[in-house]
C-alpha cells in the first residue's frame, strides 16, 4: 500500500491510495460459451490491493468486452495462434509499446502455449505473467490424462488417444458405451454407438485436429474445482462448485460453492505434486458412491472466476501479484452455498466502435 | 438415524447440503420429522407422534418411515444409523 497526503481534503486526515496496474486480458468474447476474460477483469477491478487499467487483446471485433468501457480501458486485436508466435510477438511488442502493460493474463488454453513461449521475452519488456510450466501444461493435457492420475494418484477414467478414424472401432471394444469423444483443445460428446464415435471423431477432428481423445463417460454430478498455484506446491487459492444449470454445450450456466473435504483434498493433493504455477480448473465427475473422477484439467482461469470473487477469493487479484512477485497468503476460507447465475445482456454499440476496431486493430 | 449436522434447514423446508450443494424441498410432514430428526428423537418416537397426529396405523408410518430414511441416506442428508 502507497500513503500519500491527500491534498485535494479539507482536513489534514492521510488518504490511503492503491497503486496503479495496467492489465493485458485475453478471452473477451463473453458469449454463450464464454471466455473468462470479462469475469477475470471484474475480479480485477474489485481487487483489494490495487486499482487497475485494463487492456484487453481480443481476436474478433465482436467479442462482447470490447464494447465494455466501464471494464475495458482501451482493447487491441492480436493474431490467433495459428498465425504463429512470431506474428504474436510482434503485434504485442507494439502493444506494450503504447500501453506498457504490468502482467498480462492469457484466459485461452489455445494460445497459451504461444504466451508460454514468449514469457521470457515479455519479461524483459516489463511484463509478468504467471503461467504454468511447459512440463505441467503437457502432462495435464487431455491425452496425457491416463498417465497423469497414475502418477498423480488421481482417478481418471479410463481414455485413450485417436490418430486415425480406423483406431476406434478396436479401442471402443476397451471400453463401454457410452463413452466421450474429445477434440484436443475444445469440444466433447457422448457416443452411445460405434456409428456416432466415428461422427463425432470427424466433426472434432475437422474443427480442432488430430489426435482426437476416446474417454469412459461416467454417470454422476459435476463438480468444478477452480484454484491458484504459487509453484511451490501450496494451493494459494480454491473453491468447489457443482453446477446446477448446464448448457446445450456442457458450460455451467449456473453453480453453487459447496464444502466438500474430499474434494478440497484433492485439490490440494493435485498442487502439491505437480507443483502447479498459476490459475487452473479441475473437472470432475461425481459417482453416486460419492468417488470423483478427473475428467480434465485447465490450466487457466475458467469462465465462473467471478464466484471465487463472489465468495471471498479474489484469484484474479491473487494471481496478479504472484506475477509481480509479491508474496501471497493462501486464502483459508470462502463463502459456502453461494450461486452464480449468469446472464445474457444486450449492449447497444454505435457503429463507428465496430468500424475502428475492425479497421483499425484497436479501440 | 442422525441428520447431517452440516445440513442447512429454513423455516420453510428448504434444505441445503453445503457438502454436495443439493438442495430440497421438504414438505410439512417431512420437515417436522427432519426436526425431530435433528432434536435427536428417535425412530420410534417419531412413529409414534406421526401415528398420532395423523391418525395413521403405526405399521404404515414404520414402512413410510423406513423409505423415507432410505432417501436421506440416498441424498447423504444422514450421517449413521441409530
Amino acid at each position: 500500500m502507497i500513503f500519500s497526503d491527500c491534498s485535494g481534503c479539507t482536513n489534514s486526515v492521510l488518504k490511503m491510495t492503491k497503486p496503479l496496474i495496467t492489465i493485458a486480458v485475453t478471452g473477451l468474447n463473453a458469449i454463450d460459451s464464454p471466455g473468462p476474460g470479462v469475469a477475470v477483469i471484474r475480479g480485477l477491478r474489485e481487487a483489494a490491493s490495487f486499482d487497475v487499467r485494463i487492456i484487453g487483446l481480443a481476436y474478433e471485433s465482436l467479442e462482447p468486452g470490447i464494447y465494455m468501457h466501464h471494464l475495458v480501458d482501451r482493447t487491441y486485436h492480436i493474431p490467433y495462434p495459428a498465425a504463429g508466435i512470431d506474428a504474436l510477438k510482434e503485434r504485442l511488442e507494439y502493444i506494450i509499446g503504447k500501453e506498457k502493460p504490468d502482467v498480462l493474463i492469457p484466459n485461452f488454453d489455445a494460445e497459451l502455449y504461444s504466451f508460454m513461449k514468449l514469457e521470457k521475452h515479455l519479461n524483459t519488456l516489463g511484463v509478468h505473467l504467471f503461467l504454468p510450466t511447459f512440463e505441467q501444461f503437457e502432462e495435464r493435457h487431455k491425452v496425457n490424462l491416463p498417465e497423469f492420475g497414475k502418477k498423480h494418484g488421481i482417478d481418471v477414467p479410463p481414455g485413450f488417444v485417436v490418430s486415425d478414424a480406423s483406431e476406434i472401432f478396436t479401442i471402443s471394444k476397451e471400453l463401454e458405451f457410452p463413452f466421450m469423444v474429445k477434440g484436443k483443445w475444445y469440444d466433447a460428446f457422448v457416443a452411445y454407438n460405434f456409428e456416432q464415435a466415428r461422427t463425432y471423431f470427424n466433426k472434432i477432428s475437422a474443427k480442432w485436429g488430430l489426435p482426437v481423445v476416446l474417454q469412459q463417460y461416467i454417470h454422476g454430478t459435476e463438480y468444478n474445482v477452480i484454484g491458484l498455484g504459487d509453484g511451490a506446491g501450496n494451493t494459494i487459492a480454491a473453491v468447489p462448485m457443482r453446477k446446477q444449470y448446464i448448457t446445450d454445450k456442457g458450460k455451467a450456466w449456473a453453480g453453487i460453492s459447496v464444502d466438500d473435504k474430499k474434494l478440497m483434498a484433492l485439490t490440494r493433493r493435485f498442487v502439491e505434486s505437480t507443483k502447479w504455477r498459476g490459475a487452473f480448473e479441475l473437472e470432475l465427475m461425481r459417482t453416486n458412491q460419492g468417488k470423483y473422477y478427473l475428467m480434465e484439467i485447465n490450466p487457466r482461469i475458467p469462465a465462473w472466476v467471478y464466484l471465487a470473487v463472489g465468495v471471498g477469493q479474489n484469484i484474479p487479484e491473487a494471481l496478479t501479484l504472484l506475477a509481480l512477485g509479491k508474496e501471497v497468503l493462501p486464502f483459508e476460507k470462502y463463502d459456502v452455498g453461494k450461486l452464480f447465475i449468469r446472464y445474457a445482456f444486450d449492449m447497444i454499440v454505435d457503429r463507428s466502435e465496430f468500424e475502428t476496431i475492425s479497421s483499425a486493430g484497436e479501440l | 438415524m442422525k441428520i447431517n449436522k452440516d445440513l442447512a434447514i429454513s423455516e420453510n423446508g428448504f434444505l441445503f447440503n453445503p457438502a454436495t450443494g443439493e438442495s430440497f424441498t421438504a414438505n410439512p410432514m417431512a420437515f417436522e420429522i427432519i426436526r425431530m430428526l435433528k432434536e435427536g428423537q428417535s425412530g420410534e418416537k417419531i412413529v409414534e407422534w406421526v401415528s398420532r397426529h395423523y391418525l395413521v396405523e403405526k405399521s404404515t408410518v414404520e414402512k413410510d418411515l423406513h423409505d423415507f430414511f432410505g432417501l436421506l441416506r440416498l441424498h447423504q442428508l444422514s450421517v449413521e444409523n441409530d
